[in-house]
Protein backbone atom coordinates (compact mmCIF):
# COMPACT_ATOMS: atom_id res chain seq x y z
CA UNK A 1 0.00 0.00 0.00
CA UNK A 2 2.83 2.40 0.81
CA UNK A 3 4.30 1.70 -2.62
CA UNK A 4 1.01 2.65 -4.29
CA UNK A 5 0.98 5.94 -2.40
CA UNK A 6 4.33 6.99 -3.82
CA UNK A 7 4.42 8.44 -7.36
CA UNK A 8 4.53 5.59 -9.87
CA UNK A 9 7.61 5.21 -12.06
CA UNK A 10 7.17 5.56 -15.82
CA UNK A 11 7.72 1.84 -16.45
CA UNK A 12 4.66 1.03 -14.35
CA UNK A 13 2.45 3.88 -15.60
CA UNK A 14 3.13 3.43 -19.32
CA UNK A 15 2.13 -0.26 -19.49
CA UNK A 16 -0.96 0.55 -17.37
CA UNK A 17 -2.03 3.09 -20.01
CA UNK A 18 -1.51 0.44 -22.70
CA UNK A 19 -3.71 -1.93 -20.68
CA UNK A 20 -6.43 0.74 -20.60
CA UNK A 21 -6.25 0.99 -24.39
CA UNK A 22 -6.26 -2.77 -24.79
CA UNK A 23 -9.25 -3.31 -22.49
CA UNK A 24 -11.33 -0.82 -24.49
CA UNK A 25 -10.34 -2.55 -27.75
CA UNK A 26 -11.20 -5.88 -26.15
CA UNK A 27 -14.65 -4.49 -25.35
CA UNK A 28 -15.00 -3.66 -29.04
CA UNK A 29 -14.42 0.09 -28.61
CA UNK A 30 -11.43 2.40 -29.06
CA UNK A 31 -9.38 4.53 -26.72
CA UNK A 32 -10.01 8.18 -27.55
CA UNK A 33 -10.74 10.83 -24.96
CA UNK A 34 -11.19 13.87 -27.19
CA UNK A 35 -14.13 12.23 -29.00
CA UNK A 36 -16.14 12.91 -25.88
CA UNK A 37 -15.98 16.64 -26.60
CA UNK A 38 -17.74 16.03 -29.92
CA UNK A 39 -20.28 13.81 -28.19
CA UNK A 40 -21.01 16.51 -25.62
CA UNK A 41 -21.47 19.08 -28.39
CA UNK A 42 -23.93 16.72 -30.09
CA UNK A 43 -25.79 16.20 -26.80
CA UNK A 44 -26.10 19.94 -26.45
CA UNK A 45 -27.79 20.23 -29.84
CA UNK A 46 -24.83 21.22 -32.03
CA UNK A 47 -26.32 19.03 -34.78
CA UNK A 48 -28.55 21.99 -35.63
CA UNK A 49 -25.48 23.90 -36.77
CA UNK A 50 -23.25 21.33 -38.42
CA UNK A 51 -23.50 17.89 -39.98
CA UNK A 52 -20.39 17.00 -38.00
CA UNK A 53 -22.51 16.77 -34.86
CA UNK A 54 -25.41 14.87 -36.45
CA UNK A 55 -24.79 11.38 -35.19
CA UNK A 56 -26.32 9.11 -32.62
CA UNK A 57 -24.52 10.39 -29.54
CA UNK A 58 -26.19 7.72 -27.42
CA UNK A 59 -23.87 5.20 -29.12
CA UNK A 60 -21.05 7.02 -27.32
CA UNK A 61 -22.49 6.69 -23.82
CA UNK A 62 -19.86 4.05 -23.04
CA UNK A 63 -17.11 6.65 -23.60
CA UNK A 64 -18.86 9.23 -21.42
CA UNK A 65 -18.95 6.50 -18.77
CA UNK A 66 -15.16 6.20 -19.09
CA UNK A 67 -14.95 9.97 -18.50
CA UNK A 68 -17.05 9.74 -15.34
CA UNK A 69 -14.85 6.87 -14.19
CA UNK A 70 -11.73 8.93 -14.91
CA UNK A 71 -13.05 11.78 -12.74
CA UNK A 72 -13.75 9.32 -9.91
CA UNK A 73 -10.35 7.72 -10.45
CA UNK A 74 -8.69 11.14 -10.19
CA UNK A 75 -10.55 11.76 -6.93
CA UNK A 76 -9.57 8.38 -5.46
CA UNK A 77 -5.93 8.66 -6.51
CA UNK A 78 -5.54 12.21 -5.24
CA UNK A 79 -7.34 11.93 -1.91
CA UNK A 80 -6.76 8.31 -0.90
CA UNK A 81 -3.77 6.96 -2.78
CA UNK A 82 -1.24 9.78 -2.59
CA UNK A 83 1.24 10.87 0.02
CA UNK A 84 1.69 14.63 -0.08
CA UNK A 85 5.00 14.79 -1.94
CA UNK A 86 6.42 17.34 -4.31
CA UNK A 87 6.75 16.41 -7.96
CA UNK A 88 10.28 15.25 -8.55
CA UNK A 89 11.02 17.70 -11.37
CA UNK A 90 14.48 18.19 -12.78
CA UNK A 91 16.48 21.05 -11.29
CA UNK A 92 16.70 22.77 -14.70
CA UNK A 93 12.90 22.74 -15.00
CA UNK A 94 12.51 24.30 -11.56
CA UNK A 95 15.11 26.93 -12.37
CA UNK A 96 13.51 27.77 -15.74
CA UNK A 97 10.07 28.11 -14.14
CA UNK A 98 11.45 30.35 -11.40
CA UNK A 99 12.89 32.58 -14.09
CA UNK A 100 9.45 32.77 -15.73
CA UNK A 101 8.04 33.88 -12.36
CA UNK A 102 6.50 30.64 -11.08
CA UNK A 103 6.85 30.02 -7.33
CA UNK A 104 6.64 26.81 -5.26
CA UNK A 105 7.24 24.80 -8.43
CA UNK A 106 6.08 21.20 -8.09
CA UNK A 107 4.35 21.58 -4.70
CA UNK A 108 1.04 20.68 -6.32
CA UNK A 109 -0.02 19.01 -9.56
CA UNK A 110 -0.77 22.32 -11.24
CA UNK A 111 0.73 25.80 -10.86
CA UNK A 112 -1.48 28.09 -8.75
CA UNK A 113 -0.27 30.90 -11.03
CA UNK A 114 -2.58 29.47 -13.69
CA UNK A 115 -5.25 27.51 -11.83
CA UNK A 116 -5.86 29.14 -8.41
CA UNK A 117 -9.12 31.11 -8.53
CA UNK A 118 -7.54 34.42 -7.52
CA UNK A 119 -5.36 34.20 -10.63
CA UNK A 120 -8.01 32.62 -12.86
CA UNK A 121 -10.30 35.55 -12.21
CA UNK A 122 -7.98 38.10 -13.77
CA UNK A 123 -8.24 39.06 -17.41
CA UNK A 124 -4.95 37.40 -18.27
CA UNK A 125 -5.65 34.33 -16.14
CA UNK A 126 -9.01 33.54 -17.67
CA UNK A 127 -7.77 34.34 -21.18
CA UNK A 128 -4.93 31.81 -20.85
CA UNK A 129 -7.27 29.00 -19.78
CA UNK A 130 -9.84 29.81 -22.45
CA UNK A 131 -7.26 30.03 -25.24
CA UNK A 132 -5.55 26.82 -24.06
CA UNK A 133 -8.81 24.90 -23.88
CA UNK A 134 -10.05 26.24 -27.22
CA UNK A 135 -6.85 25.16 -28.99
CA UNK A 136 -7.10 21.69 -27.43
CA UNK A 137 -10.72 21.27 -28.54
CA UNK A 138 -10.20 22.66 -32.03
CA UNK A 139 -6.85 20.96 -32.64
CA UNK A 140 -7.82 17.49 -31.45
CA UNK A 141 -10.89 17.41 -33.66
CA UNK A 142 -9.00 18.78 -36.65
CA UNK A 143 -6.29 16.14 -36.12
CA UNK A 144 -8.91 13.49 -35.36
CA UNK A 145 -7.52 12.54 -31.97
CA UNK A 146 -5.32 13.45 -29.04
CA UNK A 147 -2.70 11.73 -26.95
CA UNK A 148 -4.87 8.67 -26.35
CA UNK A 149 -6.17 8.23 -29.90
CA UNK A 150 -2.99 9.08 -31.80
CA UNK A 151 0.04 8.87 -29.49
CA UNK A 152 -1.03 5.68 -27.71
CA UNK A 153 -3.53 3.84 -29.94
CA UNK A 154 -2.31 5.07 -33.33
CA UNK A 155 1.37 4.53 -32.65
CA UNK A 156 0.72 1.14 -31.03
CA UNK A 157 -0.98 0.05 -34.25
CA UNK A 158 1.88 1.55 -36.32
CA UNK A 159 -0.26 4.06 -38.22
CA UNK A 160 1.52 6.77 -40.19
CA UNK A 161 -1.23 9.42 -39.79
CA UNK A 162 -0.83 9.14 -36.02
CA UNK A 163 2.92 9.58 -36.24
CA UNK A 164 2.37 12.75 -38.28
CA UNK A 165 -0.16 13.96 -35.70
CA UNK A 166 2.27 13.31 -32.82
CA UNK A 167 4.97 15.25 -34.67
CA UNK A 168 2.40 18.03 -34.92
CA UNK A 169 1.72 17.83 -31.14
CA UNK A 170 5.42 18.44 -30.60
CA UNK A 171 5.71 21.27 -33.12
CA UNK A 172 2.89 23.07 -31.30
CA UNK A 173 4.17 22.25 -27.83
CA UNK A 174 7.71 23.34 -28.57
CA UNK A 175 6.55 26.63 -30.13
CA UNK A 176 4.40 27.35 -27.06
CA UNK A 177 7.05 26.56 -24.44
CA UNK A 178 10.12 27.94 -26.19
CA UNK A 179 8.76 30.91 -28.15
CA UNK A 180 5.44 31.97 -26.65
CA UNK A 181 5.97 31.35 -22.91
CA UNK A 182 8.78 33.92 -22.68
CA UNK A 183 6.30 36.51 -24.02
CA UNK A 184 3.39 35.40 -21.82
CA UNK A 185 5.20 35.06 -18.50
CA UNK B 1 -26.10 -1.28 -16.37
CA UNK B 2 -23.70 -4.20 -16.22
CA UNK B 3 -22.53 -3.14 -19.65
CA UNK B 4 -21.55 0.28 -18.38
CA UNK B 5 -19.91 -0.95 -15.20
CA UNK B 6 -16.86 -2.25 -17.04
CA UNK B 7 -16.37 1.10 -18.77
CA UNK B 8 -16.74 2.89 -15.46
CA UNK B 9 -14.08 0.65 -13.92
CA UNK B 10 -11.71 1.14 -16.86
CA UNK B 11 -12.20 4.90 -16.42
CA UNK B 12 -11.38 4.70 -12.71
CA UNK B 13 -8.24 2.71 -13.47
CA UNK B 14 -7.23 5.22 -16.15
CA UNK B 15 -7.83 8.18 -13.82
CA UNK B 16 -5.74 6.62 -11.04
CA UNK B 17 -2.89 5.81 -13.45
CA UNK B 18 -2.83 9.35 -14.85
CA UNK B 19 -2.62 10.91 -11.39
CA UNK B 20 -0.08 8.45 -10.00
CA UNK B 21 2.12 8.80 -13.10
CA UNK B 22 1.98 12.62 -12.74
CA UNK B 23 1.06 12.78 -16.44
CA UNK B 24 -1.77 15.11 -15.37
CA UNK B 25 0.75 17.62 -14.07
CA UNK B 26 1.24 20.84 -16.00
CA UNK B 27 4.81 20.89 -14.68
CA UNK B 28 5.54 17.49 -16.21
CA UNK B 29 4.29 18.64 -19.62
CA UNK B 30 6.48 21.76 -19.42
CA UNK B 31 9.46 19.58 -18.48
CA UNK B 32 8.73 17.25 -21.39
CA UNK B 33 8.69 20.04 -23.97
CA UNK B 34 11.94 21.32 -22.48
CA UNK B 35 13.51 17.85 -22.84
CA UNK B 36 14.66 18.08 -19.23
CA UNK B 37 13.47 14.71 -17.97
CA UNK B 38 12.91 11.24 -19.34
CA UNK B 39 9.75 10.77 -17.27
CA UNK B 40 7.04 11.61 -19.84
CA UNK B 41 8.97 10.00 -22.68
CA UNK B 42 9.30 6.88 -20.55
CA UNK B 43 5.52 6.83 -19.96
CA UNK B 44 4.55 7.36 -23.59
CA UNK B 45 7.35 5.12 -24.88
CA UNK B 46 6.59 2.20 -22.57
CA UNK B 47 2.85 2.61 -23.24
CA UNK B 48 3.43 2.40 -26.99
CA UNK B 49 5.91 -0.48 -26.59
CA UNK B 50 3.44 -2.45 -24.45
CA UNK B 51 0.63 -1.53 -26.84
CA UNK B 52 2.53 -2.82 -29.88
CA UNK B 53 3.21 -6.12 -28.10
CA UNK B 54 -0.38 -6.54 -26.88
CA UNK B 55 -1.77 -5.85 -30.36
CA UNK B 56 0.70 -8.27 -31.96
CA UNK B 57 -0.33 -10.99 -29.52
CA UNK B 58 -4.01 -10.28 -30.16
CA UNK B 59 -3.42 -10.56 -33.91
CA UNK B 60 -1.38 -13.74 -33.62
CA UNK B 61 -3.96 -15.39 -31.34
CA UNK B 62 -6.91 -14.13 -33.46
CA UNK B 63 -8.33 -12.68 -30.28
CA UNK B 64 -11.99 -11.74 -30.43
CA UNK B 65 -13.63 -8.85 -28.63
CA UNK B 66 -16.54 -9.29 -26.25
CA UNK B 67 -18.67 -8.21 -29.24
CA UNK B 68 -17.51 -11.25 -31.17
CA UNK B 69 -15.47 -9.42 -33.82
CA UNK B 70 -11.72 -9.68 -34.29
CA UNK B 71 -9.81 -7.24 -32.12
CA UNK B 72 -8.44 -4.51 -34.36
CA UNK B 73 -7.71 -0.80 -34.34
CA UNK B 74 -9.77 1.11 -36.90
CA UNK B 75 -7.45 2.65 -39.52
CA UNK B 76 -7.06 6.43 -39.47
CA UNK B 77 -7.99 8.37 -42.61
CA UNK B 78 -5.15 9.28 -44.91
CA UNK B 79 -4.08 12.88 -44.86
CA UNK B 80 -1.27 15.22 -44.05
CA UNK B 81 -2.46 18.77 -43.47
CA UNK B 82 -5.11 17.89 -40.90
CA UNK B 83 -2.61 15.87 -38.88
CA UNK B 84 0.26 18.30 -38.94
CA UNK B 85 -1.80 21.50 -38.58
CA UNK B 86 -4.46 20.06 -36.28
CA UNK B 87 -1.77 18.34 -34.25
CA UNK B 88 0.22 21.56 -33.90
CA UNK B 89 -2.85 23.50 -32.79
CA UNK B 90 -3.54 20.86 -30.16
CA UNK B 91 0.14 20.94 -29.13
CA UNK B 92 -0.05 24.69 -28.51
CA UNK B 93 -3.07 24.20 -26.27
CA UNK B 94 -1.62 21.14 -24.55
CA UNK B 95 1.54 23.01 -23.56
CA UNK B 96 -0.37 26.10 -22.43
CA UNK B 97 -3.06 24.41 -20.35
CA UNK B 98 -0.88 21.42 -19.47
CA UNK B 99 -3.81 19.12 -20.07
CA UNK B 100 -4.91 16.90 -22.92
CA UNK B 101 -8.52 15.71 -23.08
CA UNK B 102 -8.00 12.78 -20.66
CA UNK B 103 -6.25 14.63 -17.84
CA UNK B 104 -8.73 17.52 -18.08
CA UNK B 105 -11.46 15.37 -16.60
CA UNK B 106 -9.16 13.56 -14.19
CA UNK B 107 -8.00 16.90 -12.77
CA UNK B 108 -11.59 17.92 -12.02
CA UNK B 109 -11.69 14.80 -9.85
CA UNK B 110 -8.58 15.94 -7.99
CA UNK B 111 -10.47 19.10 -7.04
CA UNK B 112 -9.15 21.57 -9.62
CA UNK B 113 -12.48 23.10 -10.58
CA UNK B 114 -10.92 25.90 -12.62
CA UNK B 115 -10.23 23.11 -15.13
CA UNK B 116 -13.95 23.28 -15.96
CA UNK B 117 -13.18 26.56 -17.76
CA UNK B 118 -10.63 24.73 -19.92
CA UNK B 119 -13.16 21.98 -20.64
CA UNK B 120 -15.84 24.52 -21.56
CA UNK B 121 -13.39 26.28 -23.89
CA UNK B 122 -12.43 22.93 -25.43
CA UNK B 123 -16.12 22.29 -26.15
CA UNK B 124 -16.31 25.66 -27.89
CA UNK B 125 -13.16 24.78 -29.87
CA UNK B 126 -14.68 21.47 -30.94
CA UNK B 127 -17.90 23.22 -31.92
CA UNK B 128 -16.06 25.82 -34.01
CA UNK B 129 -14.16 23.04 -35.77
CA UNK B 130 -17.46 21.37 -36.59
CA UNK B 131 -18.74 24.62 -38.12
CA UNK B 132 -15.58 25.25 -40.15
CA UNK B 133 -14.85 21.63 -41.09
CA UNK B 134 -15.89 21.92 -44.74
CA UNK B 135 -13.81 25.03 -45.29
CA UNK B 136 -10.61 23.63 -43.78
CA UNK B 137 -7.99 21.70 -45.77
CA UNK B 138 -7.69 18.10 -44.57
Amino acid sequence: MELIKEPWPWYVSGPCIAITMFLLLYFGRTFGMSSNLRTMCAMGGAGKYSEFFKFDWKSQKWNLTVVIGAIVGGFIAHFFLSNPTDINLSTETIKDLHELGFKNVGNSLLPPELFAWKNVLTLKGIALLIVGGFLVGFGTRYAGGCTSGHAITGLSSLQLPSLIAVIGFFIGGLIMIHLIFPILF
Amino acid sequence: MKNFLKFFLVGIFFGIVLVKSEAVSWYRIFEMFKFQSFHMYGIIGSAVFTGVILLLIAKKKHLKTTQGTYLRVPPKDNGLIRYIVGGSIFGLGWALSGACPGPMYVLVGTGVFSMLIVIAAALVGTFVYGILKRKLPH
